[in-house]
């Protein structure tokens, strides 16, 4: 039984459909990159995994459960799925501290001490636990960015989804996110990753899903799909990023 | 027989100052509170909410505050048979204008967050009014300082209204003080420096309360 999976889901901003009958499932443990042109429905598919919009038709099921429309049901089950956005959207009038135990202590009622124990400790994994009594303003983007990530891990979830983390980022500070990414990757999380990272991609994925025109529109090992595209617009689209000047 | 503008005038003067205080401060505390709910209601989801919230900052804007004041002292004695005396008149008229100026600043200053960071809140995920109360109104707050203390000043002056129905607080005390000295060019200086003296030590606040806030947040500010 796959933890996540999208039955022949749409979704409609006006007259334009963004997502266009996208099946995919996830299984637990898997590393899933989505690739494709900008407007392709890469960044829409991860805000409807995570219920930021509804879907206009199809179904998601997460863990066997159906992802309820809104309210407190919504809620419940987006504790299980942590999301990490591109603009690292942390709160910039709480510490990291504050940021990474504002979930635990007000959604999950965890007491402040347990809730600081857990900070520290994602704190750690993202190289990071010397900041905590920083305030966003006064890290790097890099460090931002690993920060919203210990901030989602804070939630313990099983399902992390990833919108282009590095693409705000300055070329020297990728390196530090895919550093942790890669780790996360191999500790056995669940990730779903909008990226533009080819190698990244190519070395942690288990499958790459290339999206055009809202569409899955292929889908497969990396090392696959990289070798031997079976579309003509994948195959452009990888020589655009490999050659971008050409 | 007139006097001479001397210390018991002045002290008179005090005196209504005091009063002036105490009605910008209920007025501001009363409307406050009152602005909120407003500011809340405006950015809701809900329509109808939004609407009625709309409707009263619109007619408080678009009526003067005397005649909003001239409704709670003569207005509800008409209507109502209820008569007023003019400090719970000039306070009722007062807290209901700055409800809604103040009402309409904070609703700006929750608009300004960027939906990023409701989006962010909602991911960890905490509920509406947890999103409210740790997410946007400490960063809305901030944004909110200068126009309150703006508005909080405005208000101290606009208060000067409340002498055409007889309460008297520093400028009607003015007014009174003319009456009986016939020196308007010593009196009415004085009172503007009375109100100096109230305004512009709240400008210089607001502006230190900002720059120690950004300097808690690690903020650098633009030169």
């Amino acid at each position: 039984m796959p933890l996540l999976a999208l039955n022949g889901i749409r979704k409609r901003f006006g007259t334009h459909v963004v997502l266009d009958d996208v099946s995919l499932s996830v299984e637990a443990g898997e590393v899933v990159a989505v690739i494709g042109r900008s407007g392709s429905g890469k960044t829409t598919l991860l805000r409807c995994i995570n219920g930021l919009e509804t879907i206009d038709a199809g179904s998601i099921v997460f863990a066997d459960k159906p992802l309820p429309p809104g309210g407190a049901a919504l809620r419940e089950l987006r504790r299980e799925i942590g999301i990490v956005f591109q603009s690292y959207n942390l709160f910039p009038h709480h510490s990291v501290e504050r940021n990474i135990t504002l979930g635990p202590t007000v959604t999950n009622k965890l007491p402040l001490s347990e809730a600081k124990a857990i900070a520290l400790d994602v704190l750690r994994q993202v190289d990071l636990e010397d900041k905590l009594a920083a305030y966003p303003a006064q890290l790097s983007g890099g460090q931002q960015q690993r920060v919203a990530i210990a901030r989602a891990l804070a939630m313990r979830p099983r399902l992390m989804l990833f919108d282009e983390i590095t693409s705000a980022l300055d070329p020297e500070l990728v390196g530090e996110v895919v550093k942790v990414l890669e780790r996360l990757a191999t500790s056995g999380m669940t990730m779903i990753l909008v990226t533009h990272e080819m190698g990244f991609a190519r070395r942690t994925a288990d499958t790459l899903v290339f999206m055009h025109q809202g569409k899955v529109w292929e889908k497969g090992p990396p090392r696959d799909l990289f070798a031997a595209p079976k579309t003509r617009e994948l195959e452009s689209f990888i020589q655009a990023i490999l050659e971008p000047n050409d | 027989m007139s006097r001479d503008f001397e210390w018991a005038e002045f002290l008179f003067l005090l005196g209504a100052m005091r009063w002036t205080i105490v009605l910008s401060l209920v007025a501001f505390v009363g409307g406050g509170i009152g602005g909120i709910v407003i500011a809340l209601a405006r950015t809701s989801t809900h329509k109808v909410l939004r609407g009625i919230a709309a409707a009263y900052i619109g007619v408080m804007q678009g009526t003067p505050v005397l005649m909003q004041l001239f409704l709670a002292y003569y207005g509800l004695a008409v209507l109502m048979g209820v008569r007023l005396d003019p400090w719970p008149a000039v306070t009722l008229a007062f807290t209901l204008y700055a409800a809604a100026y103040l009402g309409e600043i904070w609703r700006g200053a929750i608009e300004a967050i960027p939906r990023q960071q409701w989006e962010a809140a909602a991911a960890l995920p905490l509920s509406p009014a947890a999103q409210l109360r740790h997410v946007i109104l400490p960063q809305a707050f901030r944004i909110a300082i200068p126009p309150t203390v703006g508005f909080l000043v405005q208000l101290i002056k606009g208060t000067s209204v409340a002498s055409i129905i007889g309460f008297v607080e520093l400028t009607r005390a003015g007014q009174l003080m003319v009456n009986v000295t016939f020196q308007p060019m010593i009196v009415y200086p004085v009172v503007a420096m009375l109100y100096f003296i109230l305004c512009w030590p709240l400008s210089l606040l607001a502006g230190q309360l900002e720059r120690k806030i950004d300097a808690a947040l690690g903020i650098k500010r633009h030169p």
